[in-house]
C-alpha cells in the first residue's frame, strides 16, 4: 500500500449501502405475466468512505454492475436504502429520491464505463462529448465551457485540441480517458469504475489505473471500483468486497482479504489467480457446479451447494454478513473456524528500504553527458 | 504542457491537412456515397426530373386540360428544319373508315416555325406569381392546325408532353409527402414507444399489429374510397398523401422502436442520464441522431413504392381525379391493347414511371450502403 492514500483517508462515510435488492422481472405469455424475478442484486450492505478504494469483484453475472448502476439510480432499487453524503445537502437516501431531487446530487456522483466503444456517442465531438454534463447542470456555456473541456481533457492526458475530433478517431485507451474526462466534469465525490479496464489491453490498462490513482489523489476522489480481474483490484484497492449471486460474501481491506479469506468462496477466487512462478503454482480449488441461476438461487447459503465446507446449517440459514473483528465482514457461519489459504506473499527475497533521494537526476540529463 | 498545447493546433492550421479525425459522420457518409456512381447517377436523373418537374408549367407548351377533336390520337411531331430554324408542318386530319382511325398527314406546303420563350396560356408559376411565358411555342394562326405534340396526342386531343409534365407535379410530390408524413408519424410513435416502454409501448405495438393485420390493398381502397369526391384538388391530394402514410409509418415505427431499445441503453445514454440529463435532452442528443439514418434509409427505400401506390390508386380511379393530372391517370389511357398497338406513345408515362423508381430504389440502395461509413 502506498502511504499517500491511506493519507487521503478518512473515517466518514461516504456512501452506505444497506439492504439493496435490484430484481428484475421475468415476463412471460401474451399478457407478460410476471412469473418469476431475477434477484440480480439481492440485499447487500456495505460502505465507502471518503478517498478510499473499493473494490467490488465477482464473477460475471454475479450483480456488480447493477449494483454499481442502482446506486446512482441508473436503475431503480427494488428495496434498500442508498445513503450518500453529498457534500452540499447533507446525507441523502438516493434510493427515495425523485427525478428533480436526484438531479441536485448527481453532480457528485458520476460513472466510467467498460466498453469504450459504446461509452462514447459517434454522433457527438470530443469536446460535446466532455461537455455534455456542463451543459446538463447549466454550469458552463460558451467560452467558459471550452476552457473547462480542454482543461479536463489535459487533465487525463488528451491534448485539448482533439475537441473537434470525432471519437472514431481515438483508440480504446484514448476513448476510456475522454470517459473518465466526462466523469470528472461536474466536480463528483464518488466515482463508480464500471470495470474501467477490462476492455482494454494490458499496457493500457496499467496507464489507465496509474491515472485513475493519480486522479483520486489530486481530487479527493472515492471509487467504487467494479471488476473481475483480481490482480487489477489488488492494485488499485484499499478495501475488496466479493459478490456472488447477488450478496456480499466478504469484505476487508485488501490485505487481509487476499491473505486471510475468510470465506469459502474467496479462497477458491484467490486461488484461481495465475502464479507468476510456475514452481509455486498451486492447485486451484475445483468448485463443482455452476454458478446457480440468480432467478433461481438455493436455498440457506447461496454458496453451499459448491462449498467444501457446507454443513447442514448452510442448506437452511442464510449467513448475515457480520463483523469478525477488524472491519472483516464475512457472510459464512463458520468464518472464524475455518482455515482458509489466501495468497502467498512474495516476501521471500529480502527487501531493502531505500534512503530516500534527495532530488532525482532527471533521465535527460544523463543522455546528454 | 499549456504551451506546447498552444502552439500545436497552429501547426496543424498551417498543414491545411483534413484530419480524418474531424469529419463529422455525416460527411463521411456523403464522402462514401459518392464513392457509388450508380447511385449518384439516379441522384442526378432525380435532381432533373424534379427540376423539370418544378418548371412543368413553364415548360409545358399547351395546357394540360384543353381538348382538341382535331388532334385526336396525333402523332408525335416530326420536327423539320425550315428557313426561321426548326419548325413543323400543319397536319390535315382524316378518318379512316376501314380501320375507323384517325388518319394524319403532315400539310408539307407551309413550316411553322418553332419559338422559344413566347408567350403563351397564362399559369401561376410555383402557385407565387401568374405568367404567360413558356419555354417554347409554335408560331401559327388558330386555325392551320399546326400544333406541336412532342409525345403525341392522348383521344382528346391533349398533348401528351405537356399532361405528363402537370401530372409529374403530383406524382413525383405525393409521394414524397406521403413517405415524410409517415416518417414523421413512426419516429415519433417508435421513439416514443421504445424509450418509455411499459404500457405505452404495449398499447402502440398492439396498434400497430392491428392495423398491420388488414390486408393492405382492400384497406388503401378503402380509405381512398371515403375521401369525398367534391372537394378541391388540393384538398384531394392531401387526403391521398394521409392514406399512404396511414399504413406505412407500423413497419417504420416498429423499427424505430427497435433501434431506440439499443440506444437508450448504449454507455452513452446512461452517462448522460447520470448526468442529470432530461428526457428531451436524451431523445434529442442521443436516441434521434443515432436513429436518423436508418429513418433516411427506410425513407427512401419507401418513396418509390408511395409513388407507385398513388399511381395505382389514380389507375383505380381512387386517387386524383380528372380534370387533374397524375400519370396513373395517364396509364389509365395506355391500358388498352389497341393503345399499345397503335398508339405507343401513350406509354411514355409507363417508362417514366420505371425510370423514377428505378433511380430512386438506386439511390436508397446507395444511402442504405453509406450510413455506416466505417464498416
Amino acid at each position: 500500500m502506498d502511504t499517500a492514500k491511506k493519507n487521503g483517508k478518512s473515517d466518514e462515510i461516504l456512501l452506505e449501502v444497506r439492504g439493496l435488492k435490484k430484481h428484475f422481472p421475468i415476463q412471460s405469455g401474451f399478457l407478460r405475466r410476471v412469473t418469476g424475478y431475477v434477484k440480480a442484486v439481492d440485499g447487500i450492505d456495505f460502505y465507502i468512505k471518503k478517498g478510499e478504494t473499493l473494490g467490488l469483484v465477482g464473477e460475471s453475472g454475479c450483480g456488480k454492475s447493477t449494483t454499481g448502476r442502482t446506486i446512482l439510480r441508473l436503475l431503480d432499487p427494488t428495496a434498500g436504502e442508498v445513503i450518500f453524503d453529498d457534500p452540499n445537502i447533507g446525507k441523502v437516501d438516493l434510493a427515495k429520491l425523485n427525478r428533480s431531487q436526484l438531479k441536485r446530487v448527481r453532480p457528485n456522483m458520476q460513472i466510467i464505463f467498460q466498453d469504450p466503444f459504446s461509452s462514447l456517442n459517434p454522433r457527438l465531438t470530443v469536446g460535446q462529448i466532455v461537455g455534455e454534463p456542463l451543459e446538463i447542470q447549466k454550469v458552463a456555456s460558451g467560452q467558459a465551457l471550452r476552457d473547462r473541456v480542454a482543461e479536463l481533457l489535459q487533465e487525463v492526458g488528451i491534448r485539448p485540441e482533439n475537441m473537434t475530433r470525432y471519437p472514431h478517431a481515438f483508440s480504446g485507451g484514448q476513448r476510456q480517458r475522454i470517459g473518465i474526462a466526462r466523469a470528472l466534469a461536474l466536480n463528483p465525490k464518488l466515482i463508480v469504475c464500471d470495470e474501467p479496464v477490462s476492455a482494454l489491453d494490458v499496457s493500457i490498462q496499467a496507464q489507465v489505473l496509474n491515472l485513475l490513482e493519480d486522479l483520486q489523489e489530486k481530487y479527493d476522489l472515492t471509487y467504487l471500483f467494479v471488476a473481475h480481474d483480481l490482480s487489477v483490484v489488488e492494485h488499485i484497492s484499499d478495501r475488496v468486497a466479493v459478490m456472488y449471486v447477488g450478496y456480499i460474501v466478504e469484505m476487508a481491506s485488501t490485505e487481509d482479504l487476499y491473505y486471510h479469506p475468510k470465506h469459502p468462496y474467496t479462497e477458491a477466487l484467490l486461488a484461481a489467480i495465475p502464479k507468476p512462478d510456475p514452481r509455486k503454482r498451486t492447485r486451484p480449488i475445483k468448485l463443482p457446479g455452476d454458478v446457480p441461476s440468480p432467478a433461481n438461487p438455493p436455498s440457506g447459503c447461496y454458496f453451499h451447494p459448491r462449498c467444501r465446507y457446507a454443513e447442514d446449517i448452510c442448506k437452511v440459514e442464510r449467513p448475515p454478513l457480520r463483523d469478525i473483528g477488524g472491519e472483516h465482514w464475512v457472510a459464512c457461519h463458520f468464518a472464524e473456524k475455518l482455515q482458509l489459504q489466501g495468497v502467498s506473499r512474495l516476501n521471500e527475497i529480502p527487501l531493502i528500504e531505500l534512503p530516500k533521494r534527495q532530488a532525482p537526476v532527471p533521465a535527460t540529463t544523463t543522455a546528454t553527458t | 504542457m499549456a504551451t506546447a498545447a498552444g502552439e500545436l493546433p497552429k501547426v496543424a492550421k498551417g498543414k491545411k491537412q483534413e484530419d480524418v479525425g474531424q469529419i463529422p459522420q455525416w460527411k463521411l457518409m456523403v464522402r462514401r456515397f459518392s464513392q457509388s456512381k450508380l447511385s449518384v447517377g439516379a441522384l442526378i436523373v432525380l435532381g432533373i426530373m424534379y427540376t423539370i418537374m418544378i418548371l412543368s408549367d413553364f415548360i409545358a407548351p399547351y395546357p394540360h386540360d384543353v381538348l382538341d377533336s382535331n388532334n385526336a390520337f396525333a402523332p408525335p411531331t416530326q420536327i423539320v428544319w425550315g428557313s426561321e430554324g426548326p419548325g413543323i408542318y400543319g397536319l390535315k386530319q382524316e378518318l379512316d373508315m376501314e380501320r375507323f382511325q384517325w388518319i394524319y398527314t403532315p400539310d408539307t406546303s407551309v413550316i411553322y416555325p418553332i419559338r422559344f420563350f413566347v408567350q403563351g396560356h397564362e399559369y401561376s408559376f410555383l402557385g407565387l406569381f401568374p405568367s404567360r411565358l413558356h419555354l417554347f411555342g409554335v408560331d401559327a394562326p388558330p386555325e392551320s392546325n399546326a400544333r406541336i405534340f412532342l409525345w403525341g396526342a392522348d383521344k382528346e386531343g391533349r398533348d401528351l408532353f405537356s399532361r405528363v409534365l402537370k401530372g409529374s407535379q403530383v406524382s413525383l410530390t405525393l409521394g414524397f409527402f406521403g413517405v415524410f408524413l409517415f416518417v414523421v408519424i413512426g419516429s415519433i410513435v417508435g421513439t416514443a414507444s421504445g424509450y418509455f416502454g411499459g404500457a405505452l409501448d404495449n398499447l402502440i405495438q398492439r396498434l400497430i399489429e392491428l392495423i398491420r393485420s388488414f390486408p393492405d390493398l382492400p384497406l388503401y381502397m378503402a380509405l381512398a374510397a371515403a375521401v369525398p369526391l367534391n372537394v378541391p384538388i388540393t384538398v384531394r391530394y392531401f387526403m391521398i398523401t394521409v392514406v399512404i402514410a396511414v399504413i406505412g409509418w407500423t413497419g417504420l415505427a416498429r423499427e424505430v422502436r427497435g433501434k431506440v431499445l439499443a440506444f437508450r441503453s448504449a454507455d452513452y445514454t446512461a452517462a448522460a442520464m447520470a448526468a442529470g440529463a432530461s428526457h428531451w435532452h436524451i431523445i434529442t442528443h442521443h436516441l434521434m441522431p443515432n436513429a436518423m439514418s436508418h429513418i433516411v434509409v427506410v425513407g427512401m427505400l419507401a418513396i418509390p413504392g408511395a409513388i407507385g401506390l398513388e399511381t395505382a390508386l389514380s389507375f383505380l380511379g381512387l386517387g386524383i381525379l380528372p380534370p387533374a393530372v397524375s400519370w396513373g391517370i395517364l396509364l389509365r389511357d395506355a391500358q388498352t391493347v389497341q393503345a399499345v398497338v397503335t398508339y405507343p406513345w401513350l406509354l411514355i408515362p409507363v417508362a417514366l414511371l420505371i425510370i423514377t423508381v428505378l433511380a430512386f430504389n438506386l439511390l436508397g440502395d446507395g444511402v442504405r450502403d453509406a450510413v455506416d461509413p466505417y464498416a
